[in-house]
């Protein structure tokens, strides 16, 4: 099997980008670049990695300066052509204010920081970004946000469960979804969506923080791994 | 019952980060004209006071002392007399 190399876009703000390589390069061992925002060369990647942080201090709206950045014209073209882009936490916001997904992220309903594990209930496992994985459980992920409170008008989300674009609801650890285990009250539990053609997934959990085995927790690992067994399929 | 309307601004000596910040995405749109991007604070509320008078003095304190920093900062601000309607009530 060809292994995909990951491209992993650099803003000033990102600060899960060395945990993303960390996990793709020396963990598991992908071909992995760092891309800066400001080159317009995706440098062959397969796969983009729009990484969490506080691109540009988040300032106006979270994501609404970095989706400016100059290599965002290239990842926005490269999404386009249906080639895949995984957007974390503050790359999800990112992917929202580039329009490459729908929605905005409002402040949490606590107005606070949320930072703790939760549990994803996998909504679509039939995505490249979910197929294959094996447990049947939810996963065990960590937020870390103070916008990741999900919104969109009735007729999105109405759309986004018509076409099968939720994939990850924040659930219990038996994958109940209930109002109960909503972090940051977020619409219909949703912790992370995909595009209509499915080749662009925003997420608010953070996969790169649970996947190295010292840390106890490898669920995170799955989804990347899902993401280069599947990709050339 | 009054409206108030506050505008706070950084005085143009101060630096503005945000604006800064934001200004870079104007660069990157390709909007080479935009120069001293300021972004202020624009604050609503009400005001139940006797009167005009009773309600500045309420809203310049309030601006004075917690809207707005007095070493870095500048503010003004407008009432208008307004009677709630039943609906609103």
């Amino acid at each position: 099997m060809i292994s995909p190399k990951f491209g992993i876009v650099v803003f000033p703000g990102s600060n899960c980008d060395h945990d993303a390589y960390w996990v793709l390069r020396k963990l598991i061992g992908y071909q992995t670049d760092f891309l800066w925002h400001k080159e317009s060369d995706l440098k062959e990647s397969n796969v983009i990695v729009l990484p969490g942080g506080f691109s540009y201090g988040d300032y106006l709206r979270t994501g609404s300066i970095a989706r400016f950045s100059p290599i965002m014209n290239e990842v926005i073209s490269f999404a386009k052509k249906g080639n895949t882009v995984i957007g974390i936490c503050n790359g999800f916001q990112i992917l929202l204010e580039a329009g490459l997904l729908p929605g905005v992220m409002l402040k949490n309903i606590s107005l606070n920081f949320v930072c703790k594990d939760v549990y994803l209930s996998v909504e679509n496992r039939e995505t490249k970004f979910t197929k294959g994985i094996k447990t049947d459980s939810a996963l065990k992920v960590p937020v870390a946000h103070g916008e990741g409170n999900y919104f969109a008008d009735n007729n999105t989300l109405k759309e986004l469960v018509d076409n099968n674009q939720v994939v990850f609801k924040y659930s219990s650890k038996d994958g109940e979804v209930s109002e109960n285990y909503n972090p940051n009250g977020s619409a219909m539990n949703i912790a992370g969506i995909i595009n209509k053609e499915g080749n662009v997934l925003g997420m608010m959990p953070h996969p790169e923080r649970c996947s190295d085995p010292v840390l106890n927790k490898t669920d995170g690992s799955l989804i990347f791994k899902a993401i280069a067994n599947n990709i050339f399929n | 019952m009054f409206k108030a309307t506050v505008l706070i601004k950084r005085r143009s000596t101060i630096l503005d980060p945000q604006g800064k910040a934001v200004e870079i995405g104007a660069k990157h749109l390709g909007l080479n004209n935009i120069a001293n991007t300021r972004i202020d604070k624009y604050i609503q509320f009400d005001v139940d006071a006797k009167d005009k008078n009773a309600a500045e003095k309420e809203v310049a304190e309030y601006c004075k002392k917690l809207l707005a920093n007095p070493i870095m900062e500048d503010f003004e601000f407008t009432l208008s007399e307004w009677t709630p309607s039943e609906e609103e009530v």
